[in-house]
């Protein structure tokens, strides 16, 4: 099953910030079955949008060597449904990091107008918790991030590319 | 420098304005009530609760309803709030309640009680120690507890 809810990274820096846009489009099944008569994106796929924008954006953090999950999320608002032919542009701050988790507060913009603002909260996995190893098969994760164009934007805090790193 | 706006210079020539700031200058601290306020502010968020339930004397996890992660939660809401760090062992005293030197048949030991008292002297430990058992710990603490904690190390 597919599960890419950002079409592409616009901007990452590390252990910073990161954008990416989303297209809704008729041609996904969810956005029309949804709401009948009324073709939008269902928020709870916005907010996984942005988990996966605010999630990579963790992850490097730590050399993507932690099991990130999104753990929990907090205040939602949304503002506007998005409809199909919209384009939505998420912004994700990292807020804060620890060795156990962080914060990263997401929006999601249609052109100017804020559509929608949330809070979420990752946790890392320990170690033989629920299953062993590494959440992604090796691989799995490097592909999303080219289809993505991650590579494309990504630089380090000091603005040097972001390396692809070996345990991807 | 921006240009200060007129309304702003006004309230900052204000006697009040001038004695909060030089009183925070000068100490510093949060009073009792300051901190209840912000820490109950952060449980509101965190757990969802109303103010009326995150009293002084609610349990986190019997009474507020926190689960595990939770805490991951709240503690970075009192991070933020209150600009400190606050290191993992010392809310979560996990490496006592799990050493066999502390930890008998699922009891915590007299000299377990002790180490807990040193980490976490600012918890009310009266009722654990009782009957510490090790499964009863996690429902130990209070709103109060923490606000204590917070106490200790934004009014060291």
């Amino acid at each position: 099953m597919r599960w890419f809810w950002v079409d592409r990274f616009t901007e990452f820096v590390s252990g910073s910030h990161a954008s990416g846009i989303k297209n809704v489009a008729l041609d996904e099944e969810v956005i029309d079955n949804y709401c009948l008569g009324f073709p939008m994106l269902p928020p709870t796929l916005i907010i996984e949008g942005l988990a996966q924008v605010g999630g990579v954006l963790v992850h490097e953090v730590f050399g993507f060597q932690k099991r990130v999950v999104l753990a929990k999320v907090g205040k939602v608002r949304y503002h506007a449904p998005a409809m199909a032919g919209d384009q939505l542009i998420y912004h994700t701050k990292l807020e804060n990091v620890s060795d156990r988790g962080a914060t990263v507060i997401g929006t999601s913009h249609c052109g100017d107008v804020l559509q929608t603002e949330s809070e979420l909260m990752f946790a890392f996995m320990e170690d033989g918790y629920l299953v062993d190893g590494p959440l992604f098969n090796r691989g799995d994760l490097l592909a999303m991030l080219r289809l993505m164009q991650f590579f494309n934007v990504a630089v380090t805090a000091d603005g040097h590319p972001v390396p692809i790193y070996d345990n991807l | 420098m921006y240009p200060r706006c007129s309304h702003v210079q006004r309230l900052v020539e204000r006697p009040e304005f001038l004695s909060l700031t030089n009183m925070q200058e000068d100490t510093m601290t949060l009073s009792q009530d300051e901190i209840f306020a912000k820490v109950q502010e952060a449980l509101v968020d965190a757990l969802g609760v109303d103010d009326d339930e995150a009293t002084r004397d609610a349990t986190l996890v019997g009474d507020l309803g926190a689960e595990s992660i939770d805490f991951l939660d709240i503690v970075f809401k009192l991070e933020k709030a209150f600009d400190i760090q606050i290191p993992r062992e010392e809310l979560s005293p996990e490496d006592i309640l799990t050493n066999s030197q502390y930890v008998q048949d699922g009891v915590v030991t007299s000299d377990g009680m002790a180490e807990l008292k040193t980490r976490m002297p600012w918890a009310d430990l009266a009722k654990f120690e009782e009957n510490p058992r090790v499964q009863d710990f996690g429902n130990l603490l209070t709103v109060g507890d923490l606000c204590s904690y917070v106490d200790s190390k934004v009014n060291p």
